[in-house]
């Protein structure tokens, strides 16, 4: 909402001492923010009025004239302009040697064909003017001052740009404060003034009666809380004078014609927004306030062709819609330079409703801006009087008597006590109760005998805390003492949290960085991972008004959002990538509205050393660091984002938790990557309840152990599991670990066989092993492999 | 043979000075001390000399002997030594070749910006909790007093799930305050940060995900004081004792009295200028908002079941993108879900 300063300083409350900054620091930290503001006359600089002294032909060009300009100096400057529409003695805006103008442009002496010229004479449009701030002006030529001015005065102070236009970020709960009056309002209670107000006069004419020439019905009763009808006869159109034309100028809105002028300035002023109909195409004169039916269309002021959907609140005679509630008028009603009665409307539309009509059709005006807010049923009244009063002022019709006024809903008066303490111990203050009735008396709330009778432009209010944010803002939040609570509780993560801590530091020791993706993803991604159609991860929760199909459900697996970071390093060009992400996905529930949201630890890799060992190491390490069980693999040869040779299931104490593996290349071709990439996916929700219990000291060893190795060849398909799993059987208790040092192929092992070769350590608690213990566990091992797995000595 | 004693010492000495080699000196330790060597033949002739004499000569003996084996030592540690330098001197390294390469992974910078703070709080109190982000309506608008056709319930500005418009994505960390008081009682001191939604186009300044960080203290005495405290203290830990915080009234439908708080601009210092040009930072305001932040509604206690005439309550929400970029100086919102790891590598 923007202010012109100027108009509270002549109007309602003269704060013209105030400077600009003050003025916009002071209200914003009272509540009303400044999101800009600017001096009017920033733009144009040394710009005055000059009066063309003589004039004569340019010698060298056929359409030049060489003018001597009275700018207010000692003698006449020589000015050189190529307008025809001067002549000796007129008025003209004289932009001087060194001087700006809008736009940037920068305005210097020099020659033009051989004469001097001094500056040069301006247009309205290079004064960054319109025919509707100057009607009496033309287009293409000077413009001919027909002001009160005198030579030299600065031309800022003949347009009326000695002011300064404040532009305040309006808060949803303050509908009043989107009007001059309310801003004039908070402007006098920030600076602890008392503001002016007036009180509309209409006094009417013998031009007849409303009631014999208009008929309102509403039977959109919960869309319209009340319609305000006057209307004017003997309408002459024509221009606005120029103080309101200023007003409406310096306030962003253009000038049209008298009577749209007037409404344009009452919206402003009241904050009620108002529309003129032409009584000549309201058809039997007859205004029917109603909801929109199928089908219906309506050509608005702006020349666009609306459908209008069933629902949607519209201003209509007996035969169509003559304007859109609330947000703009139709063409069909428009006034018109002919125009002779109009019917001024001054209405409470229903704020929702009227927000979602312009949010349908795409047409947000200021009109549905401020109604959108829910407006003070209360307004349409005074609105109406001071549009009629502005009628009279400018004489430019007669104000037929009566006012048709259809009061569908007026909110009941509300009184609310000014309880003292309770406001105190809300703000942490001890603000005396005669201040506070003075803080509210100047914000024009009224307290009696300790009761607060709320006025009706103050929806707001309703609860003791309501009147302490009143208080508070007029004793200044910044004022207000700053203290600690005495609250005592113990802060802290949640032991979740603390896993999840543990895992990222852990990610990150090993050289994994941390990556944040969008929780919702393309379904397409699925595809992209070669997942079956039937597979249960395509049930995913849908968005039903995404802002794209790229972010349209929420993922049910992470492996892609970390596919496609990596992709994006890949493009990027970097060479290798090590990333981790702790990722939420959302599996919907068949048996509650809100779906699970798990956490997925994932890992991904690509570049040299990168391999699918190196990964499956981390990942134990990591989970060792966790406190965890230790993991087992299994081969997975049928998920299909992987390798289908290099893939494994992580399980840990049999419950599953997840994949890791050689991504399938045509996968990595999907994402655009090419060579290897790895990638983990492990349900950290699961591995959480996993935990084993903190450690507790086991005894150190007090004899030494031994280390035997052993090589033994065996079938292909044997696997290191395998191996393992029989020698840890038939290895006893004295078998303390079994490590794996080298498989291979090749000379001496058959083909079609692998040898392994394990390096087994064992001890006894309670003596030191000879040489017949250990041998005979190596036998027990040996011939378990030799009868389970066919293995043989190497 | 006393004379010739001293002849096989002279002798030595002179060989073994002249010895280089580790080798050499094995020879010569055989020549002279070995079981054959000179003075072990000398020594066999001990037998000959009267008794007078063999206790002479066997002294004299020794005495050589302990001689060469002196010199002997000397010459050996004195030829390993040397023998070490060199060794040592062929080993010599370029110390300026980089070691080898070890490095870790970073956090992600905004997730350190959320953890400074997180600490900040819990050093203050504060329990950090989470919630769904898939939520329901009633949690996210309705129950935090924002009613029925409020702009920001629009499909314009919030996604959802059903037809209903009743599961939608959090517009807001705002509704943990609702899932945290419906169970707990007071002293209630929280903070909830996560992940929010709102329909924006993703550009430098906006994210159709971003992340917030809820804070809730509910209690019996709770003032508008108390939050101004904790919020100062917050801004003081993250941004320096110097850091200047102004409040400013404001309106959300969950609290009242409602605030924003903004911190004088670091880089004009709150004068909205630098260089005579307007401060890009905080665009010439001299201010930067930080949080909206309020005393909870009473109605929103009310409706967890806390009786507002006992007790009072503050809650603040802040976007952790904001402060990230402010603290790191990050100039685009998309940086941080871009994850280029020459980017991640950078904090």
């Amino acid at each position: 909402m923007k202010l012109n300063r100027k108009w509270i300083n002549e109007e309602f409350v003269d704060l013209s001492h105030i400077s600009d900054k003050e003025f916009v620091e002071t209200l914003t930290v009272f509540g009303q923010k400044v999101e800009t503001y600017e001096r009017l006359d920033s733009d144009i600089r040394n710009v005055v009025v000059g009066k063309v002294v003589s004039m004569e032909r340019h010698p060298n060009s056929d359409h030049m004239w060489i003018c001597q300009v009275d700018v207010g100096q000692d003698a006449p400057i020589q000015i050189v302009t190529g307008a025809q529409n001067v002549r000796a003695g007129d008025l003209v805006p004289a932009a001087l040697h060194n001087s700006w103008l809008p736009g940037g442009v920068h305005i210097t002496k020099g020659k033009l064909r051989g004469e001097i010229s001094n500056g040069m004479l301006c247009s309205l449009k290079e004064l960054g003017l319109t025919l509707g701030d100057f009607p009496y002006a033309i287009e293409d030529g000077i413009w001919i001052l027909q002001e009160d001015c005198q030579p030299g005065d600065d031309i800022n102070a003949v347009i009326g740009n000695d002011d300064t236009v404040v532009d305040f970020e309006i808060t949803n709960n303050r509908p009043d404060c989107y009007s001059i009056i309310g801003l004039a309002r908070e402007a006098a209670a920030a600076f602890g003034k008392q503001m002016k107000h007036h009180e509309p006069v209409v006094h009417g004419s013998d031009a007849g009666s409303i009631f014999t020439e208009l008929d309102v019905e509403v039977p959109a009763i919960h869309l319209c809380s009340r319609y305000t009808a006057r209307m004017v006869a003997n309408v002459k159109i024509g221009p606005s004078p120029k103080w309101l034309r200023q007003r409406l100028r310096a306030n962003g809105i253009r000038a049209i014609n008298n009577i749209v002028d007037i409404t344009n300035y009452v919206m402003l002023e009241y904050g009620q927004p108002m529309h003129a109909f032409d009584y000549r195409y309201v058809s039997s004169g007859k205004i029917i306030v109603r909801e929109s039916t199928e089908g219906e269309t309506l050509t608005t002021l702006d020349g666009n062709v609306r459908s209008l959907k069933p629902g949607m609140l519209v201003i209509a005679d007996e035969e169509k819609p003559i304007g859109l509630a609330g947000i703009m008028g139709g063409e069909n009603s428009e006034i018109l330079p002919d125009t002779t009665k109009v019917v001024f409307e001054s209405a409470n539309f229903n704020g929702t409703s009227i927000r979602q009509t312009a949010l349908a059709l795409g047409m947000r005006t200021e009109s549905s801006g401020k109604f959108e807010k829910n407006l003070d049923p209360m307004m349409t009244l005074p609105a109406i009087q001071r549009a009629c009063e502005l009628v009279e002022l400018l004489q430019c019709g007669d104000v037929l008597d009566g006012v048709i006024d259809i009061l569908n809903h007026i909110p009941a008066p509300k009184e609310l006590p000014l309880d003292v303490d309770a406001i105190n111990a809300l703000l942490g203050t001890q603000i005396p109760q005669e201040t506070m009735e003075e803080y509210l008396r100047l914000l024009e709330i009224p307290v009696e005998n300790g009761k607060i009778q709320v006025p009706s432009w103050r929806p707001d209010l309703n609860l003791t805390a309501d009147i302490a944010e009143e208080v508070g803002r007029s004793y200044g939040y910044n004022e207000i003492p700053t203290t600690a609570f005495k609250t005592s509780t113990q802060g802290g993560y949640t032991p979740v949290m603390l896993f999840e801590n543990q895992a990222g530091s852990l990610c990150r020791g090993l050289g994994y960085s941390e990556i944040i993706t969008y929780s919702f993803v393309s379904p397409s991604v699925f595809d992209q991972i070669r997942l079956p159609e039937n597979a249960p991860e395509r049930n995913a929760l849908r968005i039903q008004n995404p802002l794209g199909e790229d972010t349209s459900i929420m993922r049910t697996i992470a492996l892609p959002s970390m596919l496609d970071i990596l992709a994006r390093n890949y493009v990027y060009h970097n060479k290798a990538a090590k990333l981790y992400e702790l990722a939420k996905i959302y599996l919907p529930q068949t048996d509650q509205a809100l779906p699970e949201e798990p956490k997925m630890l994932l890992l991904g890799s690509y570049g040299a050393g990168e391999t699918f060992f190196r990964m499956k190491g981390e990942l134990d390490a990591i989970f060792s660091a966790l406190n965890l069980p230790r993991a087992s693999y299994t081969a997975v040869q049928n998920n299909p984002s992987y390798h289908p040779g290099r893939c494994a299931s992580v399980s840990i104490n049999g419950i599953a938790l997840g994949y890791l593996g050689q991504v399938h290349p045509l996968v990595v071709k999907n994402y655009g990557m090419d060579g290897e990439v790895f990638c983990a996916e492990i349900n950290f929700t699961k591995l959480f309840a996993l935990r084993l219990p903190d450690a507790t000291y086991i005894p150190l060893p007090k004899y030494p152990g031994v280390n035997r190795d052993l090589s033994v060849v065996c079938a292909e398909n044997v696997t290191v599991a395998q191996a393992e799993e029989v020698i840890q059987a038939a290895g006893g208790k004295l078998l303390q670990s079994i490590r794996l040092f080298d498989i291979y192929r090749g000379a001496g092992v058959p083909a079609g066989k692998k040898s392994m070769a394990f390096s087994l350590e064992l001890r006894a608690n309670d003596r030191t092993l000879t040489d017949s213990d250990s041998e005979q566990v190596m036998r027990n091992v040996l011939s378990a492999l030799e009868e389970k797995l066919g293995a043989s000595l190497r | 043979m006393k004379e010739q004693l001293e002849q096989i010492r002279r002798n030595a000495m002179e060989k073994l000075a002249v010895s280089h080699t580790l080798a050499s000196l094995e020879e010569l330790r055989l020549q002279f001390l070995g079981k054959k060597g000179e003075v072990t033949a000398v020594l066999k002739q001990m037998g000959k000399l009267s008794a007078e004499e063999r206790p002479v000569m066997g002294q004299l003996a020794n005495q050589v002997r302990a001689d060469i084996e002196k010199l002997l030592e000397e010459r050996r540690s004195a030829l390993e030594a040397e023998a070490l330098e060199r060794k040592l001197e062929a080993e010599a390294v370029d110390v300026t070749i980089p070691g080898d390469s070890v490095s870790f992974g970073h956090q992600h910078p905004m997730n350190q910006v959320l953890e400074e703070i997180k600490n900040i709080f819990i050093g203050m109190g504060y329990q950090i909790v989470d919630g769904p982000e898939v939520e329901l309506a009633d949690y996210n608008f309705t129950r935090l007093n924002i009613e029925e056709g409020h702009p920001s319930r629009d499909r314009s500005d919030t996604f959802y799930f059903d037809d209903e418009d009743s599961i939608l994505l959090r517009t807001q960390t705002s509704p943990m305050q609702i899932r945290v008081m419906e169970h707990a009682k007071p002293p209630i001191c929280i903070l909830a940060p996560g992940r929010v939604y709102r329909k924006d186009e993703a550009d430098a300044t906006h994210s159709p995900m971003f992340h917030q960080i809820e804070g809730l203290v509910v209690d019996e005495h709770i003032t508008m004081g108390d939050l101004k405290g904790a919020l100062v203290m917050l801004m003081k830990r993250l941004y320096g004792e110097d850091a200047q915080m102004r409040f400013r009234p404001h309106h959300f439908p969950f609290t009242e009295p409602s605030c924003e708080m903004d911190m004088q601009c670091h880089k004009c210092h709150g004068t909205g200028q630098v260089d005579g040009q307007v401060c890009s930072t905080c665009h010439g305001e001299g201010w930067i908002e930080l949080l909206g932040a309020g005393m909870v509604h009473p109605k929103v206690l009310e409706g967890c079941g806390i009786d507002p005439a006992k007790y009072s309550g503050f809650a603040f929400g802040m976007g952790l993108e904001r402060t990230a970029m402010g603290r790191m100086r990050i100039n685009d919102l998309r940086l941080i879900f871009d994850n280029d790891i020459r980017f991640l590598n950078q904090f």
